[in-house]
């Protein structure tokens, strides 16, 4: 029986783990390839870094540090943010990564997603979504959320899209839902609810994680196949050996 | 020991090859024949789709060369897939040499595809690439195709149907999940294999 996964995600600049809100007040955490191999240690599943310098700059990823993560690692990883074309995720996958996400170019150009998996296959192809409710109700996508001056409101309904690239060749959907991002009160099981219904594809939960209760409601209620989180654990508020028992012992399916 | 990986163009050689040199072992990157056929253990990694897969290998005249084989040969993910004898995926003709069919992960409610994550292996057969592993013990897989449970697996795993998880028919093996991406299981089989 496939186990739920439990993904920590690191956002990387200058080839160094930041934290911060995400275009300001950066403080750096720790080398990239010693905290990869602190959460393999301690049980990660697997691990998303996120590379906040490339996406908004318009730079891409600096292959040098996702060969020196590929090397040490042994736990599959994900590469985020730069990536615009099937070139550069070629150059990420050859580096090592074992996945790549898009998020802001696939709102650009839907087709990118079709050509990432003719290229190759759908398992490496995954599309993050950034979501909000408007005052209207409805979920609608929300495009360059990394800079907030440039942040727009699309007004292509969440589930739409998701439904959308599904059918173009995403292998995985990450769900991050701006309105519990970084408030620690819990992922947004209604939303989360809403996209699995439509994800016949793998569904990652993010944004909202504050404390173990919060990974057990998601799997149990929102049924997804992975939960993802960054400041708990970079700020060591949850261990991932505790989350996983925790889960455990509520009877749900983790790898120990 | 001289072990090589035959390049069919998939994402993972280079993960592969890490991988193998963190277990004190380095695998030459080839798609010449003769060094090839000179390897003392010949690993197929591959990522993406048969149809390409399969064409990569006719392109470089490697189809009868890997088919002639007689040292160990380890297909991982694609890899596996293309020793068998067809895939459903683009309905390609494979490498022949695993008496199988490749399948697509069938719709059923509650299992999603790809199959993505880590997932318990359940042994089936006796056999040294499989040495040290425990039962339950979780590899990570990423696909949608899979190889039916069958006479030629040694471990088996479920996602709404049981597949095969690693298989061999005589020299031939193959892993279904990535033992680079499969923490100290993956390398444990590894070990085993450039210990054959």
């Amino acid at each position: 029986m496939l186990s739920r996964r439990i993904v920590p995600c690191l956002d990387v600049r200058d080839g160094q783990v930041v934290k911060g809100v995400r275009f300001r007040d950066h403080v750096v955490v720790g080398e990239i390839v010693e905290l990869a191999l602190r959460y393999r240690d301690e049980g990660a599943d697997e691990l998303v870094f996120y590379d906040i310098t490339a996406s908004p700059e318009g730079r891409r990823v600096d292959r040098e540090w996702i060969e020196r993560v590929a090397r040490e690692i042994d736990i599959p990883f994900c590469v985020a943010g730069g990536i615009r074309s099937v070139d550069d995720a070629r150059d990420v996958l050859h580096a090592g990564a074992d996945k790549v996400s898009i998020n802001s170019p696939a709102l650009e150009r839907p087709a990118l997603v079709g050509e990432l998996a003719d290229a190759f296959g759908v398992q490496c192809v995954v599309v993050g979504v950034d979501s909000l409710r408007d005052d209207d109700g409805e979920w609608r996508v929300r495009q360059y959320t990394g800079d907030p001056s440039r942040t727009r409101a699309l007004r292509k309904p969440t589930l739409e899209w998701i439904d959308e690239v599904q059918q173009l060749g995403a292998g995985e959907i990450v769900l991050n839902c701006m309105g519990t991002d970084g408030v620690r009160r819990g992922y947004d099981i209604e939303q989360l609810k809403a996209a699995r219904a439509v994800s016949r594809v793998p569904l990652v939960a993010s944004g909202g994680a504050g404390t173990p209760v919060h990974f057990v409601d998601v799997f149990r209620e929102a049924d997804v196949d992975a939960a993802l989180a960054a400041s708990v654990f970079h700020s060591g508020d949850i261990g991932i050996p505790a989350l996983k028992k925790e889960l455990r012992a509520q009877g749900i399916k983790v790898r120990l | 020991m001289r072990a090589v990986l035959v390049d069919a163009g998939g994402t993972n050689i280079g993960s592969v090859r890490y991988a193998l040199q963190r277990l004190g072992a380095d695998a030459e990157l080839t798609s010449d024949a003769a060094r090839i056929r000179a390897a003392s253990h010949v690993i197929l990694p591959g990522v993406g789709a048969a149809g390409p897969g399969m064409r990569m290998l006719r392109e470089a005249g490697l189809v009868d060369v890997i088919r002639g084989l007689t040292q160990p040969v380890l297909g991982v993910c694609l890899g596996m897939q293309l020793l068998c004898e067809r895939s459903e995926e683009g309905d390609t003709e494979c490498l022949g040499v695993v008496p199988a069919t490749v399948r697509r992960f069938a719709d059923i409610p509650g299992f999603r595809v790809p199959h993505m994550g880590w997932n318990g292996l359940r042994l089936t057969r006796c056999h040294p690439l499989v040495a040290g592993v425990r039962e339950g013990d979780a590899a990570y897989f990423v696909h949608s195709y899979a190889v039916p449970d069958g006479d030629y697996a040694l471990a088996a795993s479920e996602h709404g149907t049981s597949f095969a998880a690693v298989i061999a028919a005589g020299n031939f093996m193959g892993m279904q999940f990535h033992p680079e991406r499969s923490g100290a299981l993956g390398a444990q089989l590894l070990r085993n294999f450039l210990s054959l």
